[in-house]
């Protein structure tokens, strides 16, 4: 595993390490090396054990066996201020920084400098701090205060608090989620330096162009256990993929064909001050519609605003024609409605309750006559929908508590299935459960909706929304701004509008703008595909396989490029977040001529920032 | 099988009771227990909504203070020649307001119900006093009181005509919390609100109810208070809402909501109701029995937590072995 070009030891290590956390298994004897001055990704699907693994390597999580190598020495951190003090970094997704105190403060938060008498010496502070920037090359005022940072500019924040303690580990747990592609850039010039000068970097990303372009080295987990450890140099996007996923994407995102009736839902203008504006969309028969986003972009806020868990401040919510009551959970209920949460442990469930008492919260009024509840209607509703969706449990008196993940997220199913709705919204469905038991969740949701159902998905997991949505709307900063048909929608695609990139596209709000952008983010998708194959009854692996292909081409040879307008598009093709920008140059054909400006000075930025 | 608490609580009543008829001489006369349960039929009645209650997470402190309140109001109405059959409707009309506006508070301000109550049973020993003074109305006539004292029988029976009710409340109350769908959503409110609310559960609604249902409840006790000592004072029952809650949390019903049974709350009742009765018959001092109240009461709420520590201790030192 380690013949990579190497220097011998490796600087942290994991040997055969297994966790457990209840029933469920993390991480089964897994092995990774991080080597000095290597760039190492780590891959896999959501649940694959990843930040399982990470937060053993930060010291938040002990092994249940096998060890963890310092230097080649085992070590045993006994927290995260251990791991931090032998020179291991971990930089999250969204950073945590105190918002008063200034980007300095910040960095040396708890060991400033002292003057006599225990002062603190602000000025060393910043003399410090500025000097991190500059080994950093970015530029960023100390004394500035962390509140209205961007997440890219704390990310650097954090990056410099490691540098400051001497990191020699740097890990990164999907960093680049929420940044924009010249972020991106600039991010990953800051790693290149460290890199350079030393430091071993666990990188982690669900965007695979990323993991090609930063790193030497990736590392696969699947369903918790190792799958390979191998060099990126000679390895494709697709054999990637096939690693990660470890069977057929058409079995894990089984998509029916369903017949696709009158609408249900439709939402129109809805508005939350402050969380959301002006949403509207509609959901038909047998559809199922994604709502994806960034986190934080609003989607389950309009999930729980539709069911009326949350009252909106305008707007209105129709479920087959009907106005509903704004602000009741009972009359969204009674109209066909149902909402899965996203959190199943606050909210989806009580977790101290049976299984089969869970189950019937949601029919209190049908399970006997005058109020009374009997006991035996109650059991019968609760194990006909623990058979029909292959719950495994004890006995239907366990309490929920006791179940799998997985387990518990069917039950939540079963108490909504249970009130025959016809609007099913479910937040995050598949959030923290098993490989296996995702698979079912989506054969099931696709079968109700081939029966009919109207199914709302929000979801943040990019395969499960190319996998399983007819149409896919985008989020961003409360705003609705796309809906991408199932044909168009790629990872690209998607995220581009959900990071705001084609935002500016569509310049002003309401419908003119969402309809622009809609159209601009639409044309990647053609663009790429007939590189790929061009579709012919594409279902779920189409979707998933064609964007990889897609952004290999674009980026390696770029046939796609070939008709490009401009030099700069081949430049742009290969830069960070590329989507949206190398696309124009072929989409020629599909007539996004409206968007073709604008993509191409996203292009010219990122250009810019990469010299 | 595990041992359940409630289950524990019956089983230590059984045992007292038992002790109770072998050491003390008279305790076990149909007399001695007629006066036994008659003397905390008060505490009972309001210990089933309390029940109720507890189990959805909430409290309701001002429970005695509403009992004082309506003694007042009673005494103040009948010293001012009203009939006996209007007073009645009226205080139960102001234990129902009572439990709106604690209700009102909980759901509607979003204040805890803990603070709520803490400040009603203020409020309401308050009102009282402004009703009644420190004066004492004691001319019930013989009449009306001979309902409420142990020395008058439902037929056939050594049982108060305020127990009998107490029974069929208790009854009531045990299919409301058991049976029905309103119990069951208690449970799911005490135990995790959130999900309550997800799952389409009217929790504001349900909360006011219970509040009310408490109100009302207390009021009603307030009268048969009166009746029984054949005095209204506005201090009537200073401190029952103590008993109350102990004899609760005694049954083994969490005060953290979500656990609990009917049935343990009634055996918590009537032990605190026999204990106190068999200490009464030994000469021991009203002081000693409120020590001894005290006590089960830090007792029930700290067993059950000693118990899952202890448990918890040797399932990690378990592990820790086979490890």
């Amino acid at each position: 595993m380690s013949q990579s070009a190497s220097t011998g030891v490796p600087v942290l290590a994991l040997e055969g390490v297994n966790k457990s956390f209840g029933a469920v298994r993390a991480l089964r004897d897994v092995s990774l090396e991080l080597f000095a001055g290597e760039a190492h990704a780590l891959a896999g699907e959501n649940g694959a054990g990843k930040s399982t693994l990470i937060k053993t390597l930060a010291g938040v999580h002990r092994p249940d066996s096998g060890r963890v190598l310092l230097d080649g020495g085992p070590v045993v951190f006994h927290g995260p201020a251990d791991a931090r003090d032998t020179g291991i970094a971990v930089i999250y997704q969204e950073p945590t920084l105190f918002p008063d105190l200034s980007i300095a403060e910040n960095i040396f938060m708890g060991r400033q400098p002292r003057r006599a008498l225990g002062r603190i010496d602000h000025k060393a502070v910043r003399i410090a701090t500025a000097a991190l920037m500059a080994r950093l090359g970015v530029e960023l005022d100390p004394d500035r205060p962390a509140r209205g940072l961007s997440i890219a500019d704390q990310q650097i924040v954090e990056i410099a608090k490691a540098l400051s303690f001497d990191a020699r580990v740097l890990i990164m747990d999907e960093p680049t989620a929420a940044l924009t592609g010249s972020e991106t850039a600039r991010l990953f010039s800051v790693v290149e330096t460290l890199r350079a000068e030393g430091a071993a970097v666990l990188f982690i990303s669900h965007r695979l162009e990323e993991i090609f372009e930063l790193c030497q080295r990736v590392t696969v987990l699947r369903d918790g256990r190792w799958v390979a450890s191998e060099p990126l140099a000679g390895f494709t996007q697709d054999a990637l993929v096939r690693r990660m996923v470890g069977r057929d994407l058409a079995e894990l995102y089984p998509k029916q064909d369903s017949r696709v009736g009158e609408t249900v839902l439709s939402v129109h203008r809805l508005t939350r001050e402050g969380v959301f504006r002006d949403v509207s969309f509609e959901v038909r028969r047998g559809e199922i519609v994604a709502l994806a986003g960034l986190v934080g972009a609003g989607r389950t806020e309009v999930a729980q605003a539709v069911f009326g868990v949350d009252r909106a401040d305008a707007g209105e919510v129709r479920v087959g024609g009907v106005v509903l009551r704004p602000g009741s959970p009972t009359a969204a209920m009674d109209a066909g409605l149902a909402l899965v949460p996203e959190d199943r442990r606050q909210r989806g469930l009580v977790m101290e309750m049976s299984i089969e008492r869970n189950i019937g919260l949601t029919g209190l009024d049908r399970l006997g006559r005058a109020g009374l509840v009997k006991r035996a209607l109650e059991r019968g509703r609760a194990a006909d929908w623990a058979v029909r969706l292959q719950l495994k449990y004890g006995s239907l008196a366990d309490h929920v508590g006791m179940l799998s993940g997985g387990n518990q997220q069917k039950v939540v199913l079963a108490k909504w299935l249970a009130t025959e709705p016809t609007v099913l919204i479910v937040d995050e469905p598949t959030r923290g459960i098993d490989v296996g038991t995702k698979a079912e969740v989506h054969r099931l949701l696709s079968s109700l909706a081939a029966e009919g159902l109207a199914v709302l998905m929000v979801s943040s997991d990019l395969p499960e929304v190319l996998g399983m949505a007819d149409r896919v709307l985008v989020m961003h900063e409360g705003r609705l701004v796309a809906e991408i048909p199932r044909d168009a929608a790629t990872e690209e695609s998607v995220m581009a509008a959900a990071t705001g990139l084609t935002d500016g596209a569509g310049g002003a709000d309401g419908a003119t703008g969402g309809a622009g952008v809609a159209g601009d983010t639409g044309a990647p998708g053609p663009a790429g595909d007939p590189a790929a194959t061009g579709p012919t009854g594409a279902t779920g692996d189409a979707a998933a396989s064609g964007h990889t292909d897609a952004t290999g081409d674009a980026g390696a040879t770029g046939p796609t490029g070939a008709t490009g307008p401009s030099g700069a598009a081949e430049h742009t093709g290969e830069a960070a977040g590329a989507g949206p920008a190398g696309d124009p140059a072929a989409t020629g054909p599909t007539g996004a001529t409206g968007s073709t400006g604008t993509t191409g000075s996203t292009g010219a930025t990122a250009e810019g920032t990469r010299t | 099988m595990k041992l359940r608490w409630d289950t524990a609580v019956g089983v230590l009543l059984v045992a007292v009771f038992l002790t109770g008829l072998g050491t003390t001489d008279g305790f076990g006369s149909r007399d001695n227990l007629a006066f036994a349960f008659n003397d905390i039929v008060e505490v009972a009645l309001m210990a089933l909504p309390m029940t109720l209650l507890v189990v959805a997470g909430q409290v309701d402190l001002s429970v005695a203070s509403m009992l004082g309140l309506s003694s007042a109001l009673t005494g103040q109405l009948w010293d001012a020649g009203w009939a006996f059959e209007t007073i009645v409707p009226i205080v139960l009309l102001v234990g129902v307001v009572g439990g709106l506006l604690n209700g009102w508070l909980v759901t509607r301000v979003g204040l805890p119900s803990l603070a709520v109550t803490i400040g009603t049973l203020a409020l309401y020993r308050g009102l009282a006093s402004v009703v009644l003074g420190s004066n004492a109305i004691t001319d019930f006539p013989e009449t009306y009181a001979k309902w409420a004292v142990d020395t008058t029988t439902v037929p056939g029976t050594f049982l108060s005509y305020p127990v009998a009710l107490f029974i069929v409340l208790a009854v009531v109350a045990a299919v409301v919390l058991h049976a029905t769908g309103v119990g069951r959503s208690l449970f799911a409110i005490g135990a995790q609100e959130d999900a309550a609310y997800f799952a389409g559960i009217r929790v504001k609604r349900v909360k006011l109810l219970l509040f009310v249902v408490s109100g009302l409840v207390s009021a009603f006790a307030g009268v048969v208070f009166t009746l029984r000592y054949g005095s209204a004072r506005a201090d009537n029952g200073q401190g029952f809402e103590m008993l109350v809650i102990a004899s609760v949390l005694l049954g083994g019903v969490d005060f953290d909501g979500g656990k609990g049974t009917l049935f343990g709350a009634v055996a918590g009742v009537l032990l605190i109701g026999v204990l106190k009765n068999l200490l009464t018959l030994n000469d021991v001092a009203n002081e000693v029995q409120v020590i001894v109240t005290g006590l089960l009461l830090v007792a029930s709420v700290l067993t059950p937590r000693l118990i899952t520590t202890v448990s918890a201790w040797r399932h990690r030192r378990a592990a820790a072995s086979t490890s």
